[in-house]
């Protein structure tokens, strides 16, 4: 259980952030109940806060970070509906990386689904103790009293601030049982609401890592190995030094940690410029180390030999053989998809200062808490003494949850003795980063005559991203496996295998994870043998997906095939999939769940001088209960182009164990003059939260493959487009 | 030393006259709306208006621009302002931070065409990434603000 208390007096309100006077909920959060202590706590660990003060202003700390995600404003409008607040009084504070918010690692598309009852719990608390405490005022009885946008309004008509009330209400005990506001009555979940940053956003004051200045800030660039994990053999830094405003060179370590920093060489200036010329200026003769021999073409060779070989079974039903020798049709596919790079428009940067044995850090991060853990380490610290202030975010799509780059700065201030700020440059981010895995994946099913999938075998082969937390590991984790084994397709012989993929850069995790390449494959896997049915594709994978049913999944949120299939049919309904397109026009069709949630996409395209030109993308995400659907529908606009991206032109190589890519120049985004219009619909829905930021990607990539097969007969098995001169 | 003339105010800063606007902008001066996002002109993040015309600050040589009339996100000319009205009730930004690049390249393009057409601003806009993906968004804003201009 959830527990929440009201922490108006206790002493430490003063250490969060939060100025003392007001009525302070605070609340003890556990996830998913998993971790429930046996019986008597003795000490009360808040974790979550939300503070009225007695001008009636309401404050909610955020403690996850935003990145575009829009956390700031749904978790708040969560709280401030049930309080019936009034949405022009409420700010947001952000949190500094601290466990007693709970986990603060924002990935996985969980903030909303993770936070969203509690939240509530919060804002329902506030507002039932409000309530008690006008009917205490008035010496009525609490019934004849009700909450009223930042008022409590007596039946006589007479009403009191929600400020006027503070004094009182923080005297009170926390209510035992809790009644909460009837989903029709609500006036921000469920609606929507503009970003509470918007005009920060607009006007250029919102302040990223990037922007924190600091007296004296010493701006630092750092030369890194081209080779993954090589190190310094020696160096030069004459030139360097004759640059205006270099003040310094020094050699730095590596750190053989999954975010330990990468080592090099640091070049100390007074400006970034400087910095960036200096490290320019640098002569330095590198130990390559194991890595020098990566070479991506060639791997991409070694990992297709592989799934074209017996795995380790990750799964297996029935007998895949027994139904591949007694079928009508047999259809085999091999998929090829290369690294990627998150490429934020914000590059990595942090700003830290160490100052005996405290360190202050200002930093754009989706985890601050494995940032203060990490610094605290690297200083031998304890981690009270390191303090993580959350900036804005200027993308992250999981770069930056990982902290290599805060504990460089905090490296480099101790050495120097000075407020610093590393920042990258955008040659260092395409080139440093901890790429989206590399991945080869064999497909092979059998048809019976009537066209029904009798077998089914998909086969990955992909450097785990468990590599960069187990050096040596070269086989995915259950969960990556998951997202091929958990196809809830009613196919009776059905085998997922896995093949060796040994890591030779940083892999990580990056927005939609493993269900970049699973959703790609099986996605355009089942319009391949929607048509060697000579079945439509939307008829074929209704009937691919099979009966209403909960998949067990094993995860406490479970898997509703029903919901699967609906989305896809509304998806197809408001594109007219089957009705007349403008001449020369096609659609494709892809479904995936991922992050809890269901999401299909049809994309509509034509080719314009033998290149894709798409037109429209209709998606349907049902993510349980919509909590802010402004935010819902700008994620899955951006998870469109993010996914049109990947598909054009997202490709990461290695030659001689060096990234060969640049900038935005050779690793390409969409542009404006290639957008589709995006067409979102949200499915009503009373379940609970699932996630946004992620589901909506993995859908793109193949429905643009399976609608350029649509209109030119020709299938695409392998990303990016640019490579076969189609974008 | 070297005088420049940003959002109506003078700069005198000692800098060396080839480093690029963009950091005399951020670090000398202090104004940090400006963003860095590549360094060699390829996402627009860094774009300053130079006599009301979009320019990468990142590519642009302070020494060049001495004497003329730099206009940053913190600027307040006529267009600029009603673009930003527009990108609040359109709810544009996600991360926000290539919006003032964004906003600062649309300002340049109702600088010098009053009625723009889907293509025009396509070809204005195309020099700017946005890595959320908020293109539409930025589409629709533009085509607003100049409606709602048409209407004054």
């Amino acid at each position: 259980m959830n527990e929440i208390q009201n922490i108006s007096r206790r002493a430490f309100i003063k250490n969060m952030g939060l100025a003392s006077g007001g009525l302070i909920l605070a609340c003890n959060y556990t996830l998913f109940s998993q971790d429930t202590e046996s019986g008597n706590v003795t000490e009360f660990n808040p974790n979550l806060f939300v503070q009225l003060n007695s001008d009636g202003s309401l404050i909610i700390i955020a403690s996850r970070s935003e990145m575009g995600n829009g956390v700031r404003t749904s978790l708040t409008s969560v709280v401030a509906d049930e309080m019936e607040a009034d949405w022009n009084r409420v700010s947001v504070k952000q949190a500094t990386g601290d466990a007693k918010y709970g986990d603060q690692n924002t990935d996985g598309s969980r903030s909303v689904a993770d936070f969203y009852d509690t939240m509530r719990t919060m804002g329902a608390m506030a507002r039932m103790m409000l309530i008690t405490a006008a009917a205490k005022k008035w010496q009525v009885p609490e019934s004849e009293c009700k909450a009223q946008n930042h008022f409590i309004v007596h039946s006589s008509g007479k009403k009191l601030g929600y400020g006027e009330l503070v004094d009182l209400v923080k005297t009170l005990p926390v209510p035992t049982t809790i009644s909460y506001k009837n989903p029709k009555d609500f006036k921000y979940i469920g609606k929507t609401l503009k970003s509470i940053d918007v005009k920060d956003f607009a006007n250029g004051s919102a302040i990223y890592g990037i922007d924190k200045r600091l007296p004296n800030m010493k701006v630092v660039a750092i030369a890194r190995c081209p080779v993954t994990f090589g190190t310094v053999k020696s160096f030069d830094k004459t030139a360097a030094m004759k640059i205006r405003g270099v003040i310094d060179v020094i050699e730095i370590p590596r750190i053989e940690k999954p975010f330990g920093p990468l080592g090099g060489v640091a070049v100390i200036a007074s400006n970034t410029w400087a910095a960036f010329k200096g490290k320019e200026a640098l002569e330095i003769q590198w130990n390559y180390g194991k890595n020098e021999g990566y070479d991506s073409e060639k791997y991409m060779v070694e990992l297709t030999e592989r799934v074209h070989k017996a795995g380790k079974t990750e799964k297996a039903i029935g007998d895949v053989n027994k139904a591949f020798s007694e079928a009508a049709k047999v259809i085999e596919s091999t998929f090829q998809l290369p690294h990627l790079a998150h490429a934020p428009m914000e590059v990595p940067n942090a700003v830290a200062w160490v100052q005996g044995d405290t360190c202050e850090v200002w930093a754009p991060t989706q985890s601050p808490q494995s940032a203060r853990e990490e610094v605290s380490n690297y200083l031998g610290t304890a981690l009270d003494k390191v303090t993580i202030n959350v900036t804005f975010l200027g993308g992250g799509f999981g770069r930056k949850s990982k902290p290599d780059y805060i504990v460089e700065a905090a490296m480099i201030s101790k050495a120097i003795n000075a407020p610093v700020q590393v920042v990258w440059s955008r040659e260092d981010d395409i080139k440093h980063g901890y790429y989206h895995t590399v991945s080869s994946q064999y497909m092979k099913a059998s048809l019976d005559e009537q066209g029904n999938v009798t077998g089914w075998l998909h086969r990955s082969a992909f450097p785990s991203i468990m590599s960069t937390f187990k050096p040596g590991t070269d086989y995915p984790a259950g969960w990556e496996a998951s997202s091929a084994a958990d196809v809830p397709f009613a196919i009776k012989n059905f085998k997922v295998e896995s093949g060796q993929a040994p890591a030779m850069v940083r892999i990580g995790w990056m927005r939609s994870v493993i269900n970049i390449l699973h959703g790609f494959s099986i996605n355009v896997f089942a319009d391949e043998l929607a048509h060697a049915a000579k079945q439509d594709p939307l008829e074929f994978r209704l009937k691919l997906i099979g009966d209403d049913r909960i998949e067990d999944t094993k995860d406490p949120i479970k898997y509703n095939t029903a919901r699967l299939k609906n989305v896809l049919k509304m998806a197809t309904k408001n594109a007219n999939w089957g009705k007349q397109l403008p001449k020369g026009h096609a659609h494709g069709i892809a479904v995936h769940y991922s992050f809890y949630s269901y999401v299909a996409s049809v994309v509509e395209l034509s080719m314009v001088d033998d290149k894709v030109k798409i037109h429209n993308v209709h998606t349907v995400i049902d993510c349980g209960i919509a909590v802010n659907k402004d935010t819902i529908k700008s994620q899955m606009e951006g998870a469109a182009i993010f996914g049109m991206s990947l598909a054009y032109y997202g490709k990461i190589t290695a030659k001689d164990g060096a990234i060969e890519q640049n900038s935005y120049s050779d690793y390409r985004m969409i542009r404006m003059n290639e957008i589709p219009k995006v067409h979102v619909e949200i499915v009503e829905s009373s379940e609970r939260p699932t996630g946004v930021g992620e589901p909506g990607v993995p859908v793109i990539a193949p429905a643009i493959i399976n609608a350029i097969f649509k209109l030119t007969g020709k299938r695409y098995y392998n990303l990016p487009l640019s490579d076969y001169d189609l974008v | 030393m070297t005088t420049l003339l940003i959002n109506k105010k003078k700069y005198t800063i000692d800098v060396d006259p080839e480093m690029p606007l963009l950091w005399a902008i951020r670090d000398t001066i202090g104004l940090t709306g400006t963003k860095f996002g590549c360094g060699i002109g390829a996402c627009g993040a860094c774009k300053v208006l130079v006599d009301n015309v979009a320019a990468y600050s990142c590519l642009t040589p302070v020494s060049t621009v001495v004497g003329k009339n730099i206009t940053t996100i913190e600027g307040t000319t006529e267009n600029l302002q009603l673009l930003q009205k527009s990108w609040e009730e359109f709810n544009v930004p996600q991360c926000g931070y290539c919006q003032p690049g964004q906003l600062i390249t649309a300002t340049s393009l109702l600088n010098s065409n009053k009625n723009p057409s889907d293509n025009d601003i396509d070809d204005a806009m195309s020099g700017n990434i946005c890595r959320c993906g908020t293109y539409q968004r930025i589409k629709s804003a533009i085509k607003h603000t100049v409606e709602l201009k048409k209407q004054r």
